[in-house]
């Protein structure tokens, strides 16, 4: 066997241990997103029920609010759910993409664990999601008053991250608007 | 007591696993044999420790000592017995307990059995398996250990999750592991290889039987879990792509290539340096897992409570291993011979292909479970079923084509024409098969017809096989029956494990297919139809169980096989303050009536989600007729003894050049 070819496992698993090394002490909440005090990107998506109302870019603006992105296919998802139905039955406005998703399924979805959405759309292809800079499900992008990102959220929202920076952000941009 | 008996047995666990890795590798570097034998011997005290470490950590379990901390953690004096046996492992640091466990009786048994291995090879075998004892019982010991008091101790518990007080945890995570750990014993007999630049017959006949068991232990242990899953998550999901899913699945993915490299390494005495790194590969992904479900690199709904300290700690552990190994095997594998020839169209070749696909599926769920971490940090976010749908499926089919083809070529050179011409039988039946399902169901079914004949043609294909090899329809001096009785083992073994490949096939394609679910407020005496089923709720009645107060609704499901009645239970734990649901499973050849309740409302009224799952009890079926495939093949006896034949003039083969 060739040696350049024996040294290749070798190379490789070495790289892979230091990603994995970084990974360990990294802040995962902290993630740039280019998206950032920019308006969302203008997008129209059919609802995920025949007679339900889609989502559209336009939609997510006049007052700060939230919006989710999940598949019913994702299991973070679940596990955030219930955080989201609280939030919302506190007020909070919440719209939802479901992401990769046949409507049917993530409509059934949505009939099995309730529905914190203001509106929900339907994103079949991923095709919003490339727009919006997703990388994975469940994520969240604070919306002000005037359709701008002011943060995304990788990952889902639990206690601590909405009690020490999604709450406060909310807040913040009430008394901006 | 107990706890401290526990402590000093896992300290001197420890001290003797690092006597007996130099005593092993010293021993087997001068050829001392009096080293080699306190090696052995080592093996077993090892053995009796951690043993002893373990049993007392089950005696403070079952006797509720709550001054142990990681029994106040995850037992309660309401929790039945054998739960509170099971809790052993139900955490993070008991867990530890028994991988090490299992480690030190992989090494006892090596000690025991390995008599008529050649005393060097069996020696470093046992160091390798030493040195990770030892880094394991380090681990235990400095990050986890499980015997940490608490003073004062509480008056009683807190409760193991709910979810985990199952049959399934009994009886799940310990066979698992045995699959897991069982490939050290791989991975040990590559580093033997590799220390000594050489590969002998003996190296050869040795390593299959114990991938062999590893990968049966690991078969049964997955399958286990996902019907654990599927019956209690509440909704008959059984797969989830989950992050701890997937790293039970890589090592299995591997481990599937590594037995199949090892045969053609056993018969023919190629494709060696790809077996040793196979070996190589196969722990590393073990490890990994046991990285990953500890380490809070990634968040999964069944990841144990997470510490970033010791996922470095694991992260050394696996650089130290695997990259040692990798590096040994960059600096020896050029030197050493790579065997016997063979052509592209042979068995040799088959099996080479179907390694390349294994270990692109893997790679492909690797990159899929560590997606989150490559993309600079988004804990929790998962790629999910999509993502599986467009990368693995479409890699698995051709590979699952393949299959039937693999057992018909002949060693060393073989012709295409010919195989195909003995598989004629199988491929016009499933192309038959094919049309006339499509043209049953239409076109637009025609994907969920071809998942289910490619299923068929698995067995079709293993039943082919057998007859060619019993030559139906041909003159032979024998008669059928003596040629039936006289099949060697192995061969029914790999027959029961392509068609149970074929049954798992049938039941994935037909259940993801076909199912239908309906989600419905029930009324006791309301009934509603399901797939051609009549669904009637009788009564709800509260009940009392040993932890847990739960509603319990009796429905009785009128089919055109009868009539039966299942039972559905959405349970309380007031000590853990969660819910949980059992759902009632009305189990048949044909599919699954699949029943979950949820809250009661004030009118008396239900919430019943119920599923019809055609033939979803195929997936778990198959891989039971691959397990047993898998043992049929190990119980034949040249497997067990290996008795020097074939792979005699291996001898020199592989030598260092």
């Amino acid at each position: 066997m060739n040696r350049a070819l024996a040294l290749i496992p070798v190379g490789l698993f070495v790289a892979l241990i230091v990603t994995f090394y970084f990974a360990l002490g990294r802040d995962p909440t902290k993630i740039p997103s280019v998206l950032i005090n920019k308006p969302l990107p203008a997008f129209s998506l059919p609802g995920v029920e025949a007679g339900t109302p889609g989502l559209r870019s336009s939609d997510v603006r006049g007052q700060p609010m939230l919006l989710n992105v999940f598949g019913s296919w994702c299991i973070s998802c679940v596990q955030e759910h219930p955080m989201l139905m609280e939030l919302a039955h506190e007020g909070v406005v919440i719209d939802g993409i479901d992401w990769r998703d046949e409507a049917i399924d993530g409509a059934k979805w949505l009939n099995q664990n309730g529905n914190p959405y203001a509106r929900v759309g339907n994103d079949r292809t991923g095709r919003t999601g490339i727009d919006l800079g997703v990388t994975g499900a469940p994520e969240t992008f604070v919306v002000d008053a005037k359709g701008r990102v002011r943060y995304k959220q990788i990952g889902p929202i639990d206690a601590d991250t909405w009690n020490n920076t999604i709450a406060p952000l909310l807040r913040k941009l009430r008394s901006e608007s | 007591m107990a706890a401290e008996i526990g402590q000093y047995s896992l300290i001197l666990a420890f001290l003797i696993a690092l006597v007996e890795t130099a005593a092993c590798l010293v021993g087997a570097g001068r050829r001392d044999r009096a080293l080699m034998a306190l090696g052995r011997a080592a093996a077993f005290l090892q053995l009796a420790f951690v043993g002893t470490a373990f049993l007392a950590l089950a005696f403070c379990y079952l006797n509720n000592d709550f001054s142990v901390a990681l029994v106040a953690e995850h037992s309660n004096t309401t929790q039945p017995a054998i739960y509170r046996f099971a809790a052993t492992w139900g955490s993070h640091e008991g867990s530890m307990l028994l991988w090490v466990l299992i480690l030190s009786l992989y090494s006892a048994a090596l000690a025991f059995f390995g008599t008529r291995l050649r005393e060097t090879l069996q020696a470093r075998v046992l160091g390798v398996q030493s040195f990770v004892a030892s880094a394991f019982l380090g681990f235990s010991l400095f990050t986890s250990n499980p015997f940490i008091r608490l003073d004062p101790p509480p008056i009683d518990g807190a409760e193991l999750n709910p979810l985990l007080q199952d049959p399934g945890l009994v009886f799940h995570p310990p066979v698992l592991y045995l699959g897991y750990v069982g490939f050290s014993m791989a991975f040990a007999f590559a580093i033997a290889a590799l220390i000594e630049g050489r590969v002998d017959a003996g190296w050869a006949r040795w390593i299959r039987p114990w991938v062999l068991g590893s990968w049966i232990f690991l078969t049964i242990g997955i399958a286990a879990g996902s019907w654990w899953a599927y019956y209690t998550l509440g909704w008959g999901g059984w797969w989830f792509w989950d992050p701890v899913e997937n790293v039970s699945l890589m090592p299995w993915l591997m481990g599937t290539a590594l037995l199949h490299s090892s045969l053609v390494l056993e018969r023919r005495g190629a494709l060696v340096s790809w077996t040793i790194l196979l070996a190589i590969l196969t722990f590393s992904l073990s490890l990994v897992g046991t990285f990953l479900v500890r380490s809070g690199v990634i968040s999964s709904v069944h990841a144990f409570a997470v510490d970033p300290q010791r996922g470095v700690y694991i992260l050394a552990i696996i650089a130290v291993a695997t990259g040692t190994a990798l590096a040994m095997f960059a600096w020896r594998v050029p030197q050493m011979r790579s065997g016997a020839m063979f052509q592209a169209v042979s068995r040799e070749g088959g099996i080479t292909l179907n390694n390349l696909f294994l270990i692109v599926l893997t790679a492909t769920v690797f990159v899929g479970t560590f997606y989150s971490v490559f993309i600079r940090g988004g804990q929790g976010i998962s790629v999910g079923a999509p993502y599986y749908r467009l990368t693995f499926i479409p890699l698995a089919i051709p590979l699952l084509l393949l299959v039937s083809f693999g057992p018909m070529l002949n060693w060393k050179r073989s012709d295409a024409g010919e195989v195909i011409w003995r598989l004629r039988w199988a491929i016009a039946a499933a192309l038959f098969l094919l049309g006339i399902g499509t043209l049953i169901l239409g076109v637009s079914r025609a994907g969920a017809v071809a998942g289910i004949v490619l299923g068929l043609f698995l067995i079709f294909g293993a039943l082919a096989m057998l007859a060619s090899r019993w030559r139906i329809g041909k003159d032979s001096r024998t008669s059928f029956a003596q040629r039936v009785w006289s099949t060697p083992l192995p061969v029914w073994g790999l027959a029961l494990a392509h068609a149970g490949l074929g049954i798992t096939t049938i039941g994935i394609t037909a259940v993801t297919a076909f199912q239908t679910n309906k989600v419905i407020q029930m009324l006791p005496g309301q009934a509603v139809d399901l797939a051609g089923d009549r669904v009637t709720l009788d009564s709800v009645a509260t009940v009392q169980g040993p932890n847990y107060q739960a509603d319990r609704a009796f429905f009785n499901v009128e089919s055109s096989f009868g009539t039966r009645e299942l039972v559905s239970e959405r349970r309380f734990y007031p000590v853990s303050q969660t819910q949980m649901t059992k759902a009632g499973i009305g189990v048949g050849f044909f599919g699954n009536t699949y029943i979950s309740v949820g809250d009661r409302a004030n009118d008396g009224s239900i919430v019943v989600r119920m599923w019809d799952h055609p033939f979803v009890d195929w997936i778990w079926v198959g891989a039971m007729f691959m397990a047993f495939g898998g043992m049929i093949s190990l119980s034949d006896r040249r497997v067990r003894v290996g008795a020097a034949r074939k792979a005699e003039n291996l001898a020199g083969a592989a030598a260092l050049s």
